[in-house]
């Protein structure tokens, strides 16, 4: 009876969750395994960077697909999506400071303070903290519309966030490029919609409110 | 990343254990003999350990080169040699692709013999020679090098090879000879990120050298690594070893040795000339603008001890080198 209410959605759950978590896991694995290679430290920290950016663009992908192919269903996962990319960006700084650096403070503080493309970074990651902190029901409830303008700092992380990799290319920009192209499409996505909002809105100026609940969507 | 062991290498190319172990005997030996004769202090050659990592013999010409190769005293660094599979399965060599592990996946099928390279320039003897007459006259040499790669790891490697030095003069470089270029080959076809749209730099691939710089006794031509034949990913045939550069100085797999009175304008210069020089001398002084150059990881590092040294000016052959450039501001000339 309830095959389609409830154990599908719950395995979907579950599907998503675990699919997620596992670039982690192998990870995990390879390097318990040694099939790192010679740099093990900096393939674990490159891997766990890659992640957080894939998981950040998945999340501002979810409204334009989720609109775009009319899966409903896929906004219940934009909270997941975002709080792996926090994963696996924390994890990323933590990799980095103790595979690469040995936790030593001299060294950290060097690279985080005086390399353009570690600041960025780092700021980016910064940024991400408070919305992670800020995901669950009671804290979105708690801040009521000032939650949304917080969690507008996404469309900033991102650009930082891209910022951190193109700052880093040394020869090969095919990767910074992809991410850059993604990133402006789903950035320019909602340009448009809101300036299309914005031009359906004006003959209807006398019932402003009408349109708001549209304006709750990132 | 799995790294198949299978396809590697055809079971012919094997050196089978106990012809393995005859060479060893054999040249051993030979070793034992040259050095009574030369009175030189000859060591014991670092052979590849065979640890599921293919082997790379090279032609019948050099093998029986390679034989004969001693390990003169002054160029035996006594660091702790990076593993073998290590050297071979980690390089920059972005003619086949930029991550580390695609040389060793992409150059399999590189072809490296026959090869030819090219004399031009203010020299008296130019031509084209067939790289068995180019390394014949010279006599072998195992030299343990530190490298340090400009992007802050580094690696201790047993080369086999030739000096730079004898190389050149045998050719009889005129007195306009001020510096020398090297070019490696430029074959899209089986170069496939010759023929990339996504990349910066412009090939062939170009590195040069002061003629002091190239005629100082550590600059070396490789023809071989860990006592075999030079694996493609590691530069096959030829490649130059210039310790106390970063390591893009070390230019493989070589067509073209160019004698000239300008400063070659070496491929990372010419694609980022405030980030890399035209001397790239090892130096922890002076930061590549985006990391710094104070500290470098030795490979392989472990998880929990990263292996983080201290970098030495002129990656620690200061005493061999510092001379050259006197007088210069190498703040300035990076």
């Amino acid at each position: 009876m309830d095959l389609k209410k409830k154990i599908l959605p719950m395995l979907r759950w579950w599907l998503i969750y675990i699919g997620a978590a596992l670039p982690f896991l192998w990870l995990v694995v390879a390097a318990v395994t040694q099939q790192l290679g010679a740099d093990p430290a900096k393939e674990i920290v490159l891997e766990l960077g890659t992640w957080a950016i894939n998981f950040l663009w998945i999340t501002l992908a979810i409204t334009p697909v989720r609109k775009l192919f009319a899966i409903n269903w896929l906004s219940k996962y934009r909270r997941m999506m975002g709080l792996y990319s926090f994963f696996y960006a924390a994890l990323h700084l933590l990799a980095f400071a103790t595979f690469m650096v040995g936790w030593d403070w001299k060294i950290l503080i060097v690279e985080l303070t005086e390399r353009p493309y570690a600041i960025v970074g780092f700021i980016a990651l910064l940024l991400l903290l408070p919305l992670a902190v800020t995901s669950t029901k009671a804290m979105q409830r708690k801040l009521k519309r000032h939650w949304l303008t917080l969690h507008k700092l996404i469309y900033l992380i991102a650009p930082l966030t891209l910022l951190h990799i193109v700052w880093q290319i040394r020869s090969d920009f095919s990767e910074a490029l992809t991410y850059g192209l993604l990133l402006s499409y789903l950035l320019g996505y909602r340009y448009y919609k809101k300036r299309s909002r914005a031009q359906r809105i004006k003959p209807v100026v006398n019932h402003p409110k009408k349109m708001q609940s549209q304006h709750s969507s990132l | 990343m799995l790294i198949k062991q299978k396809e590697q290498i055809r079971s012919s190319e094997i050196t089978s254990e106990s012809v393995y172990k005859q060479r060893r005997t054999f040249m051993k030996s030979a070793l034992g003999l040259a050095g009574a004769i030369a009175s030189s202090k000859a060591l014991a050659l670092t052979s590849a350990p065979q640890e599921n990592a293919p082997l790379y013999p090279g032609p019948q010409w050099l093998q029986e080169k390679l034989q004969a190769a001693t390990s003169p005293a002054g160029f035996q660094a006594q660091d702790k040699l990076t593993p073998y599979k290590d050297v071979i399965t980690y390089n920059n060599f972005y003619e086949f692709g930029f991550d580390k592990n695609d040389p060793y996946k992409r150059a399999k099928n590189f072809i490296t013999d026959p090869w030819q390279v090219e004399i031009v320039g203010e020299v008296a003897k130019p031509g084209v020679y067939h790289l068995e007459d180019f390394v014949q006259p010279h006599a072998l040499e195992e030299r343990i090098y530190r490298m340090r790669c400009v992007e802050g790891w580094s690696m201790v490697i047993p080369w086999m090879g030739i000096p730079l030095a004898d190389v050149l003069q045998r050719f009889e470089p005129t007195s306009k000879a001020k510096y020398v270029e090297f070019t490696t080959l430029h074959d899209p076809q089986q170069m496939p990120q010759q023929g990339s749209l996504f990349g910066t730099l412009d090939w062939p691939y170009v590195e040069g050298l002061r003629m002091d710089e190239a005629m100082n006794p550590l600059a070396f031509l490789a023809t071989g690594l860990y006592g075999q034949g030079l694996p493609p990913q590691n530069g096959a045939p030829l490649r130059l070893v210039v310790p106390w550069k970063y390591g893009f100085k070390n230019i493989k797999s070589i067509v073209k040795i160019r004698f000239t009175e300008e400063m070659p304008l070496n491929t990372w210069n010419k694609t980022a000339p405030s980030e890399y020089g035209f001397f790239a001398n090892v130096n922890p002084a002076v930061d590549h603008p985006r990391w710094s150059q104070a500290t470098e990881r030795r490979l392989p590092s472990g998880l929990f001890s990263p292996n983080r040294i201290p970098t030495l000016p002129f990656n620690g052959y200061a005493e061999q080198v510092a001379h050259l450039y006197q007088g210069m501001d190498l703040t300035k000339w990076i």
